[in-house]
Protein backbone atom coordinates (compact mmCIF):
# COMPACT_ATOMS: atom_id res chain seq x y z
CA UNK A 1 0.00 0.00 0.00
CA UNK A 2 1.49 3.64 -1.30
CA UNK A 3 2.10 6.11 1.35
CA UNK A 4 -0.78 8.76 1.67
CA UNK A 5 -1.76 12.07 2.54
CA UNK A 6 -4.94 13.12 4.47
CA UNK A 7 -6.59 16.74 3.54
CA UNK A 8 -8.63 17.69 6.82
CA UNK A 9 -9.66 21.39 7.84
CA UNK A 10 -10.76 22.53 11.69
CA UNK A 11 -10.30 18.90 12.31
CA UNK A 12 -12.33 17.29 10.06
CA UNK A 13 -11.14 15.17 7.16
CA UNK A 14 -12.22 15.69 3.59
CA UNK A 15 -10.55 12.86 1.45
CA UNK A 16 -7.17 10.56 1.68
CA UNK A 17 -5.10 10.88 -1.30
CA UNK A 18 -2.69 8.02 -1.98
CA UNK A 19 0.25 9.08 -3.47
CA UNK A 20 0.63 6.73 -6.39
CA UNK A 21 2.72 8.78 -8.74
CA UNK A 22 6.44 10.22 -8.85
CA UNK A 23 4.97 13.88 -8.29
CA UNK A 24 1.79 14.97 -6.80
CA UNK A 25 0.74 18.31 -7.43
CA UNK A 26 -1.13 20.57 -4.79
CA UNK A 27 -2.90 24.20 -5.21
CA UNK A 28 -6.02 26.00 -6.33
CA UNK A 29 -6.22 25.30 -10.13
CA UNK A 30 -8.34 21.71 -10.84
CA UNK A 31 -5.55 20.39 -12.69
CA UNK A 32 -3.88 20.18 -9.33
CA UNK A 33 -4.07 16.29 -8.18
CA UNK A 34 -4.88 17.79 -4.83
CA UNK A 35 -6.63 20.78 -5.49
CA UNK A 36 -8.09 23.01 -2.33
CA UNK A 37 -10.52 25.96 -3.77
CA UNK A 38 -9.12 28.14 -1.51
CA UNK A 39 -8.14 32.08 -2.44
CA UNK A 40 -5.08 31.73 0.31
CA UNK A 41 -3.54 28.93 -1.61
CA UNK A 42 -1.78 29.70 -4.81
CA UNK A 43 -2.70 27.62 -8.52
CA UNK A 44 0.23 25.79 -8.30
CA UNK A 45 1.17 25.98 -4.59
CA UNK A 46 3.22 22.38 -4.17
CA UNK A 47 4.40 19.43 -4.90
CA UNK A 48 5.01 16.24 -2.91
CA UNK A 49 7.79 14.00 -4.77
CA UNK A 50 7.69 10.03 -4.17
CA UNK A 51 10.75 8.01 -4.86
CA UNK A 52 10.03 4.08 -4.12
CA UNK A 53 9.06 4.44 -0.35
CA UNK A 54 10.38 8.18 0.81
CA UNK A 55 8.55 11.29 -0.05
CA UNK A 56 10.04 14.91 -0.46
CA UNK A 57 7.69 18.02 -0.19
CA UNK A 58 8.49 21.26 -2.02
CA UNK A 59 6.85 24.51 -2.01
CA UNK A 60 6.41 26.17 -5.66
CA UNK A 61 7.10 29.52 -4.80
CA UNK A 62 3.40 30.07 -3.48
CA UNK A 63 2.14 33.52 -2.66
CA UNK A 64 1.52 32.57 1.13
CA UNK A 65 3.85 29.90 1.57
CA UNK A 66 3.89 26.49 3.41
CA UNK A 67 4.48 24.96 6.75
CA UNK A 68 5.22 21.58 7.82
CA UNK A 69 4.74 20.77 11.55
CA UNK A 70 4.58 24.15 12.57
CA UNK A 71 7.42 25.73 11.05
CA UNK A 72 8.03 27.65 7.52
CA UNK A 73 9.18 25.19 5.00
CA UNK A 74 10.20 25.36 1.28
CA UNK A 75 11.44 21.48 1.02
CA UNK A 76 11.17 18.86 3.33
CA UNK A 77 11.97 14.63 3.04
CA UNK A 78 8.57 14.01 4.91
CA UNK A 79 8.46 11.28 7.77
CA UNK A 80 5.66 9.65 8.79
CA UNK A 81 2.90 11.70 10.67
CA UNK A 82 4.43 15.06 9.60
CA UNK A 83 1.59 17.39 9.01
CA UNK A 84 2.15 20.03 5.94
CA UNK A 85 -0.34 23.31 6.14
CA UNK A 86 -1.28 24.97 3.65
CA UNK A 87 -3.63 28.21 4.75
CA UNK A 88 -6.21 26.87 6.74
CA UNK A 89 -5.76 23.48 5.19
CA UNK A 90 -3.70 20.10 6.69
CA UNK A 91 -2.07 17.48 5.17
CA UNK A 92 -0.96 14.61 7.33
CA UNK A 93 2.08 12.36 5.92
CA UNK A 94 1.46 8.89 6.59
CA UNK A 95 3.78 6.20 5.32
CA UNK A 96 2.46 2.19 4.78
CA UNK A 97 4.23 0.67 8.35
CA UNK A 98 2.26 -2.29 9.82
CA UNK A 99 1.34 -0.28 12.76
CA UNK A 100 0.10 2.57 11.09
CA UNK A 101 -3.23 3.75 11.29
CA UNK A 102 -5.12 6.61 9.30
CA UNK A 103 -8.06 9.21 9.70
CA UNK A 104 -10.16 6.77 8.15
CA UNK A 105 -9.51 4.10 10.71
CA UNK A 106 -11.87 6.89 13.13
CA UNK A 107 -14.67 5.04 11.59
CA UNK A 108 -13.00 1.41 11.53
CA UNK A 109 -15.25 -1.02 13.06
CA UNK A 110 -12.74 -3.07 15.89
CA UNK A 111 -13.39 -6.27 17.95
CA UNK A 112 -13.66 -5.23 21.81
CA UNK A 113 -12.06 -8.49 23.79
CA UNK A 114 -12.00 -8.11 27.32
CA UNK A 115 -15.06 -8.04 29.39
CA UNK A 116 -16.82 -4.97 29.96
CA UNK A 117 -16.63 -3.57 33.66
CA UNK A 118 -19.77 -2.56 34.91
CA UNK A 119 -17.95 0.82 36.72
CA UNK A 120 -17.76 4.01 34.89
CA UNK A 121 -13.95 5.31 35.01
CA UNK A 122 -12.28 2.21 34.96
CA UNK A 123 -12.88 0.84 31.70
CA UNK A 124 -10.42 0.82 29.58
CA UNK A 125 -10.92 -1.38 26.31
CA UNK A 126 -8.12 -3.83 24.72
CA UNK A 127 -8.50 -4.25 20.98
CA UNK A 128 -8.11 -7.24 19.40
CA UNK A 129 -4.94 -6.03 17.39
CA UNK A 130 -3.66 -4.65 20.78
CA UNK A 131 -1.07 -2.86 18.31
CA UNK A 132 -3.38 -1.09 16.24
CA UNK A 133 -5.73 0.27 19.18
CA UNK A 134 -2.90 1.88 20.92
CA UNK A 135 -1.52 4.25 17.64
CA UNK A 136 -5.33 5.16 17.25
CA UNK A 137 -5.59 5.99 21.05
CA UNK A 138 -2.31 8.41 20.42
CA UNK A 139 -3.46 9.74 16.93
CA UNK A 140 -6.79 11.14 18.94
CA UNK A 141 -4.82 12.91 21.47
CA UNK A 142 -2.61 14.73 18.84
CA UNK A 143 -5.31 15.60 16.66
CA UNK A 144 -8.55 16.89 16.73
CA UNK A 145 -11.52 15.21 16.90
CA UNK A 146 -13.71 14.72 13.98
CA UNK A 147 -16.80 16.90 13.45
CA UNK A 148 -20.12 15.41 14.48
CA UNK A 149 -22.25 13.64 11.75
CA UNK A 150 -24.74 16.72 10.43
CA UNK A 151 -21.76 19.00 9.50
CA UNK A 152 -21.08 18.26 5.60
CA UNK A 153 -18.00 17.73 4.79
CA UNK A 154 -15.40 20.14 2.45
CA UNK A 155 -18.72 22.60 1.44
CA UNK A 156 -16.73 25.70 1.11
CA UNK A 157 -20.14 27.92 1.19
CA UNK A 158 -23.39 27.03 3.24
CA UNK A 159 -26.28 26.24 0.74
CA UNK A 160 -28.19 29.39 0.23
CA UNK A 161 -32.08 28.71 1.84
CA UNK A 162 -34.98 28.24 -0.96
CA UNK A 163 -38.03 29.25 -1.21
CA UNK A 164 -41.19 27.67 -3.47
CA UNK A 165 -43.63 29.81 -4.01
CA UNK A 166 -47.14 28.35 -6.03
CA UNK A 167 -48.22 30.20 -8.90
CA UNK A 168 -51.37 28.80 -9.66
CA UNK A 169 -54.74 27.05 -8.05
CA UNK A 170 -55.89 27.74 -4.98
CA UNK A 171 -52.88 27.63 -3.01
CA UNK A 172 -51.60 30.92 -5.74
CA UNK A 173 -49.24 33.07 -3.64
CA UNK A 174 -48.70 30.51 -0.69
CA UNK A 175 -44.63 29.86 0.20
CA UNK A 176 -42.79 27.30 1.50
CA UNK A 177 -39.26 27.07 2.87
CA UNK A 178 -37.04 24.66 1.81
CA UNK A 179 -35.30 24.37 5.36
CA UNK A 180 -35.50 20.44 5.63
CA UNK A 181 -32.73 18.16 3.91
CA UNK A 182 -35.98 16.10 1.82
CA UNK A 183 -39.36 18.12 1.28
CA UNK A 184 -41.68 16.25 -0.86
CA UNK A 185 -44.76 17.69 -3.50
CA UNK A 186 -47.78 16.40 -4.46
CA UNK A 187 -49.92 13.73 -3.24
CA UNK A 188 -48.94 10.26 -1.89
CA UNK A 189 -50.17 7.30 -4.29
CA UNK A 190 -50.95 10.00 -6.64
CA UNK A 191 -47.94 12.03 -7.84
CA UNK A 192 -45.23 12.42 -5.79
CA UNK A 193 -41.80 14.78 -6.15
CA UNK A 194 -39.12 15.21 -3.66
CA UNK A 195 -37.01 18.20 -3.51
CA UNK A 196 -33.37 17.46 -1.91
CA UNK A 197 -31.09 19.80 -0.16
CA UNK A 198 -27.79 19.30 -0.71
CA UNK A 199 -24.15 20.67 -0.25
CA UNK A 200 -24.16 21.97 -3.77
CA UNK A 201 -27.19 22.72 -4.03
CA UNK A 202 -30.80 21.53 -4.77
CA UNK A 203 -32.69 18.53 -6.92
CA UNK A 204 -35.83 17.66 -7.53
CA UNK A 205 -36.39 13.89 -8.17
CA UNK A 206 -39.80 11.99 -9.25
CA UNK A 207 -40.65 9.55 -6.28
CA UNK A 208 -44.01 7.77 -7.95
CA UNK A 209 -46.78 8.92 -10.35
CA UNK A 210 -47.94 8.58 -13.87
CA UNK A 211 -45.95 11.59 -15.29
CA UNK A 212 -42.45 13.34 -14.37
CA UNK A 213 -42.22 16.45 -12.73
CA UNK A 214 -41.69 19.79 -15.50
CA UNK A 215 -38.63 22.07 -14.86
CA UNK A 216 -39.41 25.34 -17.06
CA UNK A 217 -41.50 23.41 -19.22
CA UNK A 218 -39.22 20.18 -19.51
CA UNK A 219 -40.27 16.59 -18.18
CA UNK A 220 -37.05 15.69 -15.56
CA UNK A 221 -37.36 12.04 -16.16
CA UNK A 222 -36.18 9.68 -13.76
CA UNK A 223 -33.25 11.12 -12.44
CA UNK A 224 -32.47 13.92 -10.14
CA UNK A 225 -32.44 17.12 -11.47
CA UNK A 226 -30.43 20.35 -10.24
CA UNK A 227 -32.74 23.05 -10.05
CA UNK A 228 -31.30 26.99 -10.75
CA UNK A 229 -32.91 30.38 -8.97
CA UNK A 230 -36.15 31.17 -10.83
CA UNK A 231 -36.89 27.71 -12.16
CA UNK A 232 -40.48 26.96 -12.38
CA UNK A 233 -41.32 23.55 -11.37
CA UNK A 234 -44.77 21.82 -12.79
CA UNK A 235 -46.10 18.74 -10.45
CA UNK A 236 -49.86 17.36 -10.62
CA UNK A 237 -51.08 20.52 -12.52
CA UNK A 238 -49.70 22.71 -9.76
CA UNK A 239 -47.23 25.13 -10.68
CA UNK A 240 -44.44 26.78 -8.62
CA UNK A 241 -41.24 29.13 -8.66
CA UNK A 242 -37.83 28.18 -7.07
CA UNK A 243 -36.17 30.79 -5.68
CA UNK A 244 -33.09 31.35 -3.42
CA UNK A 245 -33.08 33.69 -0.77
CA UNK A 246 -31.25 36.76 -0.56
CA UNK B 1 -15.20 11.58 -9.03
CA UNK B 2 -18.11 10.21 -6.37
CA UNK B 3 -18.36 6.44 -7.03
CA UNK B 4 -21.36 4.97 -8.35
CA UNK B 5 -23.84 3.11 -6.13
CA UNK B 6 -23.33 -0.43 -6.92
CA UNK B 7 -26.69 -2.01 -7.25
CA UNK B 8 -27.90 -5.44 -6.12
CA UNK B 9 -30.60 -6.81 -8.37
CA UNK B 10 -32.76 -9.12 -6.36
CA UNK B 11 -31.39 -12.78 -7.74
CA UNK B 12 -34.07 -14.80 -9.29
CA UNK B 13 -33.47 -18.29 -8.69
CA UNK B 14 -34.84 -21.61 -10.88
CA UNK B 15 -34.12 -24.24 -8.79
CA UNK B 16 -35.52 -27.81 -9.67
CA UNK B 17 -38.62 -28.88 -6.67
CA UNK B 18 -38.89 -32.42 -5.37
CA UNK B 19 -42.31 -33.41 -6.32
CA UNK B 20 -43.25 -33.85 -2.56
CA UNK B 21 -42.14 -30.26 -1.42
CA UNK B 22 -43.84 -28.53 -4.59
CA UNK B 23 -46.40 -25.78 -3.45
CA UNK B 24 -45.21 -25.95 0.11
CA UNK B 25 -42.92 -23.30 -0.09
CA UNK B 26 -44.42 -20.37 -0.15
CA UNK B 27 -43.00 -17.13 -3.08
CA UNK B 28 -42.43 -14.21 -0.87
CA UNK B 29 -42.52 -12.43 -4.10
CA UNK B 30 -45.82 -10.86 -4.18
CA UNK B 31 -45.78 -9.79 -0.47
CA UNK B 32 -42.34 -8.13 -0.44
CA UNK B 33 -40.54 -5.64 -2.42
CA UNK B 34 -36.80 -5.68 -1.49
CA UNK B 35 -34.32 -3.30 -2.75
CA UNK B 36 -30.24 -2.95 -1.83
CA UNK B 37 -27.69 -0.53 -2.33
CA UNK B 38 -24.05 -0.39 -0.98
CA UNK B 39 -21.31 1.65 -1.33
CA UNK B 40 -17.78 2.30 -0.83
CA UNK B 41 -18.50 6.31 1.01
CA UNK B 42 -16.52 9.26 0.27
CA UNK B 43 -13.09 8.49 1.83
CA UNK B 44 -12.59 4.34 1.90
CA UNK B 45 -10.94 2.82 -1.07
CA UNK B 46 -12.32 -0.45 -0.58
CA UNK B 47 -15.73 -1.64 0.37
CA UNK B 48 -16.03 -4.00 2.95
CA UNK B 49 -19.53 -4.46 3.18
CA UNK B 50 -21.72 -7.40 1.61
CA UNK B 51 -25.47 -7.52 1.10
CA UNK B 52 -27.88 -10.01 -0.80
CA UNK B 53 -31.21 -10.73 -0.82
CA UNK B 54 -33.86 -12.85 -2.07
CA UNK B 55 -38.05 -11.61 -1.94
CA UNK B 56 -39.01 -15.36 -3.37
CA UNK B 57 -37.49 -16.63 -0.07
CA UNK B 58 -37.94 -13.33 2.09
CA UNK B 59 -34.05 -13.39 3.15
CA UNK B 60 -32.07 -10.64 3.66
CA UNK B 61 -28.25 -10.24 4.99
CA UNK B 62 -26.13 -7.62 5.65
CA UNK B 63 -22.48 -7.76 6.75
CA UNK B 64 -19.77 -5.17 7.37
CA UNK B 65 -15.92 -6.57 7.67
CA UNK B 66 -13.24 -5.59 9.34
CA UNK B 67 -9.47 -6.42 8.87
CA UNK B 68 -6.55 -5.26 7.17
CA UNK B 69 -5.57 -5.38 3.61
CA UNK B 70 -9.07 -6.44 2.10
CA UNK B 71 -9.60 -9.43 4.66
CA UNK B 72 -12.98 -7.28 5.73
CA UNK B 73 -14.35 -7.91 2.19
CA UNK B 74 -13.48 -11.66 2.32
CA UNK B 75 -15.00 -12.15 5.61
CA UNK B 76 -17.98 -10.40 4.91
CA UNK B 77 -18.32 -11.89 1.93
CA UNK B 78 -18.25 -15.54 3.45
CA UNK B 79 -21.31 -14.28 5.54
CA UNK B 80 -23.80 -13.37 3.10
CA UNK B 81 -22.66 -16.01 0.82
CA UNK B 82 -23.38 -18.90 3.57
CA UNK B 83 -26.29 -17.78 4.90
CA UNK B 84 -27.54 -17.31 1.38
CA UNK B 85 -26.78 -20.48 -0.22
CA UNK B 86 -27.69 -22.58 2.82
CA UNK B 87 -30.75 -21.32 3.84
CA UNK B 88 -31.99 -21.52 -0.16
CA UNK B 89 -31.04 -24.96 -0.26
CA UNK B 90 -32.40 -26.16 3.31
CA UNK B 91 -36.00 -23.96 2.46
CA UNK B 92 -35.92 -26.60 -0.05
CA UNK B 93 -36.76 -29.46 2.21
CA UNK B 94 -38.26 -27.74 5.39
CA UNK B 95 -40.84 -24.77 6.09
CA UNK B 96 -39.36 -22.16 8.25
CA UNK B 97 -42.33 -21.60 10.64
CA UNK B 98 -42.61 -25.62 11.36
CA UNK B 99 -40.67 -26.35 14.87
CA UNK B 100 -37.43 -27.85 15.06
CA UNK B 101 -37.51 -31.83 16.21
CA UNK B 102 -37.40 -32.03 19.90
CA UNK B 103 -37.42 -28.29 20.39
CA UNK B 104 -39.74 -25.05 20.85
CA UNK B 105 -37.18 -23.02 18.24
CA UNK B 106 -39.11 -22.39 14.39
CA UNK B 107 -36.88 -23.95 11.90
CA UNK B 108 -36.14 -20.09 10.66
CA UNK B 109 -34.94 -19.35 13.92
CA UNK B 110 -32.56 -22.33 13.71
CA UNK B 111 -31.89 -21.34 10.23
CA UNK B 112 -30.34 -17.85 10.90
CA UNK B 113 -28.67 -19.31 14.34
CA UNK B 114 -26.65 -22.23 12.87
CA UNK B 115 -25.96 -20.46 9.54
CA UNK B 116 -24.20 -17.46 11.62
CA UNK B 117 -22.12 -20.63 13.83
CA UNK B 118 -21.42 -22.21 10.35
CA UNK B 119 -20.46 -18.55 8.58
CA UNK B 120 -18.02 -17.85 11.67
CA UNK B 121 -16.93 -21.16 11.78
CA UNK B 122 -15.62 -20.67 8.26
CA UNK B 123 -14.05 -17.30 8.57
CA UNK B 124 -12.21 -18.18 11.48
CA UNK B 125 -10.54 -21.28 9.89
CA UNK B 126 -9.95 -18.89 6.45
CA UNK B 127 -8.63 -16.32 9.35
CA UNK B 128 -6.18 -19.34 10.57
CA UNK B 129 -4.93 -20.45 7.69
CA UNK B 130 -4.08 -17.25 5.74
CA UNK B 131 -1.77 -14.94 7.34
CA UNK B 132 -3.29 -11.71 5.78
CA UNK B 133 -6.83 -13.11 6.88
CA UNK B 134 -5.77 -13.06 10.51
CA UNK B 135 -8.11 -11.18 12.95
CA UNK B 136 -10.31 -10.81 10.08
CA UNK B 137 -14.55 -10.56 11.06
CA UNK B 138 -17.66 -9.52 10.43
CA UNK B 139 -20.38 -8.20 11.79
CA UNK B 140 -24.06 -9.27 10.33
CA UNK B 141 -27.44 -8.99 9.98
CA UNK B 142 -29.92 -11.41 8.78
CA UNK B 143 -33.66 -11.21 8.39
CA UNK B 144 -35.85 -14.28 7.45
CA UNK B 145 -39.46 -13.27 6.53
CA UNK B 146 -41.65 -15.89 7.23
CA UNK B 147 -45.70 -16.96 8.06
CA UNK B 148 -46.46 -13.25 8.50
CA UNK B 149 -43.62 -12.79 10.93
CA UNK B 150 -39.85 -11.74 10.50
CA UNK B 151 -37.14 -13.74 12.44
CA UNK B 152 -33.92 -11.22 12.59
CA UNK B 153 -30.05 -12.58 13.54
CA UNK B 154 -27.27 -10.03 14.49
CA UNK B 155 -23.80 -10.26 15.87
CA UNK B 156 -22.35 -6.58 16.34
CA UNK B 157 -23.06 -3.05 15.46
CA UNK B 158 -25.24 -3.47 12.01
CA UNK B 159 -28.41 -2.80 12.73
CA UNK B 160 -32.49 -3.70 11.42
CA UNK B 161 -34.81 -0.33 11.94
CA UNK B 162 -38.67 -0.51 11.06
CA UNK B 163 -40.69 1.67 10.05
CA UNK B 164 -44.38 1.52 11.17
CA UNK B 165 -46.76 4.27 10.26
CA UNK B 166 -45.18 7.30 11.47
CA UNK B 167 -42.92 5.12 14.31
CA UNK B 168 -39.43 4.92 13.19
CA UNK B 169 -37.18 2.93 15.34
CA UNK B 170 -33.98 0.45 15.85
CA UNK B 171 -35.60 -3.00 16.04
CA UNK B 172 -31.73 -4.47 16.91
CA UNK B 173 -29.55 -3.29 19.78
CA UNK B 174 -25.63 -3.43 19.11
CA UNK B 175 -23.28 -5.57 20.36
CA UNK B 176 -20.99 -2.46 21.23
CA UNK B 177 -19.08 -1.32 23.99
CA UNK B 178 -21.41 2.02 23.50
CA UNK B 179 -24.81 -0.07 23.73
CA UNK B 180 -23.26 -1.70 26.92
CA UNK B 181 -22.36 1.76 28.35
CA UNK B 182 -25.93 3.18 27.38
CA UNK B 183 -27.59 0.35 29.13
CA UNK B 184 -25.68 0.74 32.41
CA UNK B 185 -26.15 3.94 32.76
CA UNK B 186 -22.52 5.12 32.32
CA UNK B 187 -23.37 7.90 29.50
CA UNK B 188 -26.68 9.20 27.64
CA UNK B 189 -27.73 8.37 24.38
CA UNK B 190 -26.94 12.11 23.43
CA UNK B 191 -23.39 12.22 24.84
CA UNK B 192 -22.68 8.80 22.87
CA UNK B 193 -22.54 10.52 19.71
CA UNK B 194 -19.50 12.34 20.64
CA UNK B 195 -17.78 9.19 22.20
CA UNK B 196 -14.39 8.02 20.43
CA UNK B 197 -15.32 4.72 21.12
CA UNK B 198 -18.71 4.39 18.44
CA UNK B 199 -16.63 1.09 16.56
CA UNK B 200 -15.68 -0.82 19.08
CA UNK B 201 -18.29 -3.89 19.04
CA UNK B 202 -17.84 -6.69 21.40
CA UNK B 203 -19.49 -9.39 19.42
CA UNK B 204 -18.21 -10.37 15.86
CA UNK B 205 -18.26 -13.33 13.13
CA UNK B 206 -14.91 -15.02 12.52
CA UNK B 207 -12.90 -13.78 15.33
CA UNK B 208 -13.37 -16.56 17.59
CA UNK B 209 -14.56 -20.27 17.23
CA UNK B 210 -17.66 -19.90 18.53
CA UNK B 211 -20.41 -17.03 18.27
CA UNK B 212 -23.44 -16.75 19.78
CA UNK B 213 -26.06 -14.42 17.77
CA UNK B 214 -28.89 -12.63 18.60
CA UNK B 215 -32.22 -13.99 17.15
CA UNK B 216 -35.80 -12.83 17.67
CA UNK B 217 -38.51 -12.78 15.71
CA UNK B 218 -41.63 -10.29 14.76
CA UNK B 219 -44.96 -10.00 13.82
CA UNK B 220 -44.75 -7.84 10.94
CA UNK B 221 -47.88 -5.30 9.20
CA UNK B 222 -48.88 -5.04 5.96
CA UNK B 223 -47.15 -1.21 5.07
CA UNK B 224 -44.25 -1.72 7.81
CA UNK B 225 -40.75 -0.67 6.08
CA UNK B 226 -37.74 -2.88 7.56
CA UNK B 227 -34.44 -0.98 6.95
CA UNK B 228 -30.97 -3.18 7.49
CA UNK B 229 -28.17 -1.18 7.51
CA UNK B 230 -24.09 -1.03 8.50
CA UNK B 231 -23.26 1.49 10.53
CA UNK B 232 -21.51 4.00 7.99
CA UNK B 233 -25.26 4.93 7.10
CA UNK B 234 -26.22 5.31 11.23
CA UNK B 235 -23.16 6.84 12.00
CA UNK B 236 -23.59 9.61 9.45
CA UNK B 237 -26.87 10.31 9.33
CA UNK B 238 -29.51 10.86 12.36
CA UNK B 239 -31.97 8.44 13.23
CA UNK B 240 -34.34 11.55 12.44
CA UNK B 241 -33.31 12.18 8.91
CA UNK B 242 -33.03 7.87 8.07
CA UNK B 243 -36.94 8.06 9.22
CA UNK B 244 -38.12 10.87 7.79
CA UNK B 245 -36.43 10.32 4.14
CA UNK B 246 -38.08 6.59 4.31
CA UNK B 247 -41.59 7.65 5.28
CA UNK B 248 -41.42 10.64 2.14
CA UNK B 249 -39.72 8.27 -0.27
CA UNK B 250 -41.64 4.57 0.48
CA UNK B 251 -43.18 5.01 -2.69
CA UNK B 252 -40.58 4.24 -4.56
CA UNK B 253 -38.04 2.06 -2.86
CA UNK B 254 -35.02 1.77 -4.93
CA UNK B 255 -35.09 5.96 -4.62
CA UNK B 256 -35.41 5.88 -1.11
CA UNK B 257 -32.31 3.35 -0.79
CA UNK B 258 -30.20 5.96 -2.87
CA UNK B 259 -31.62 9.01 -0.84
CA UNK B 260 -30.15 7.40 1.85
CA UNK B 261 -26.52 6.24 0.61
CA UNK B 262 -26.79 10.28 -0.79
CA UNK B 263 -27.33 11.41 2.34
CA UNK B 264 -24.62 9.60 4.56
CA UNK B 265 -21.94 10.54 1.62
CA UNK B 266 -23.18 14.43 1.63
CA UNK B 267 -22.53 14.20 5.61
CA UNK B 268 -18.97 13.15 5.18
CA UNK B 269 -19.04 9.17 4.12
CA UNK B 270 -16.39 8.44 6.25
CA UNK B 271 -17.31 4.27 5.60
CA UNK B 272 -18.54 2.21 3.70
CA UNK B 273 -22.67 2.54 3.68
CA UNK B 274 -25.11 -0.32 2.81
CA UNK B 275 -28.64 -0.35 2.89
CA UNK B 276 -31.31 -3.27 2.23
CA UNK B 277 -35.06 -2.05 2.42
CA UNK B 278 -38.16 -4.25 2.45
CA UNK B 279 -41.36 -3.72 2.19
CA UNK B 280 -44.38 -5.37 3.00
CA UNK B 281 -46.79 -5.26 0.61
CA UNK B 282 -49.38 -7.79 1.32
CA UNK B 283 -49.55 -10.81 3.96
CA UNK B 284 -47.68 -14.07 3.64
CA UNK B 285 -49.59 -16.05 5.68
CA UNK B 286 -47.46 -20.19 5.86
CA UNK B 287 -50.08 -22.47 4.20
CA UNK B 288 -52.02 -24.27 6.61
CA UNK B 289 -54.26 -27.83 6.30
CA UNK B 290 -54.71 -29.47 2.69
CA UNK B 291 -56.93 -26.86 1.20
CA UNK B 292 -55.13 -24.06 2.03
CA UNK B 293 -51.38 -26.33 0.69
CA UNK B 294 -53.90 -27.23 -2.53
CA UNK B 295 -54.34 -23.21 -3.24
CA UNK B 296 -50.93 -22.30 -2.61
CA UNK B 297 -50.01 -24.85 -4.90
CA UNK B 298 -52.41 -23.64 -8.25
CA UNK B 299 -50.49 -20.14 -6.91
CA UNK B 300 -46.99 -21.16 -6.96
Amino acid sequence: MPAKLILSMDGSVIKEYPLTKERTTIGRKPHNDITIDNLAVSSEHAAVITILNDSFFEDLNSTNGSMVNGAPTQKHFLQNNDVIEIGKYKLKYLNDQPTQTSAADFEKTMVLRAPIKQSAASVVPVADSGAKFESTTQYNATAPKPASAATPAAAPTPTPVAVIQILNGPNLGKELELSKNLTTLGKPGVQVAVLARRPHGYFITHVEGGSFPLVNGSSIGEQPHQLNDHDVIELAGIKMEFYLKN
Amino acid sequence: MRAAPRWQMPSVSVHPRCSDRQGERVNLNQALEIVGQTNPGMVRSHNEDSITFDAEYGLAVLADGMGGYNAGEVASGIAVSVLASEIRHRMESVSPEQKEAGSEDEIGVALLRDNVKKANLSIFNAAQSQPQYAGMGTTIVAGLFYDNRVAVAHVGDSRMYRLRGEVFETVTRDHSLLQEQIDSGVISKELARLSQNKNLVTRAVGIDADVVPEVHVYDVEVGDIYLFCSDGLNDMVEDEDIGATLQMLQGNLTLAASQLIEQANDNGGRDNVSVILVKIKGGYAAPRGLWAKLVSWFRN
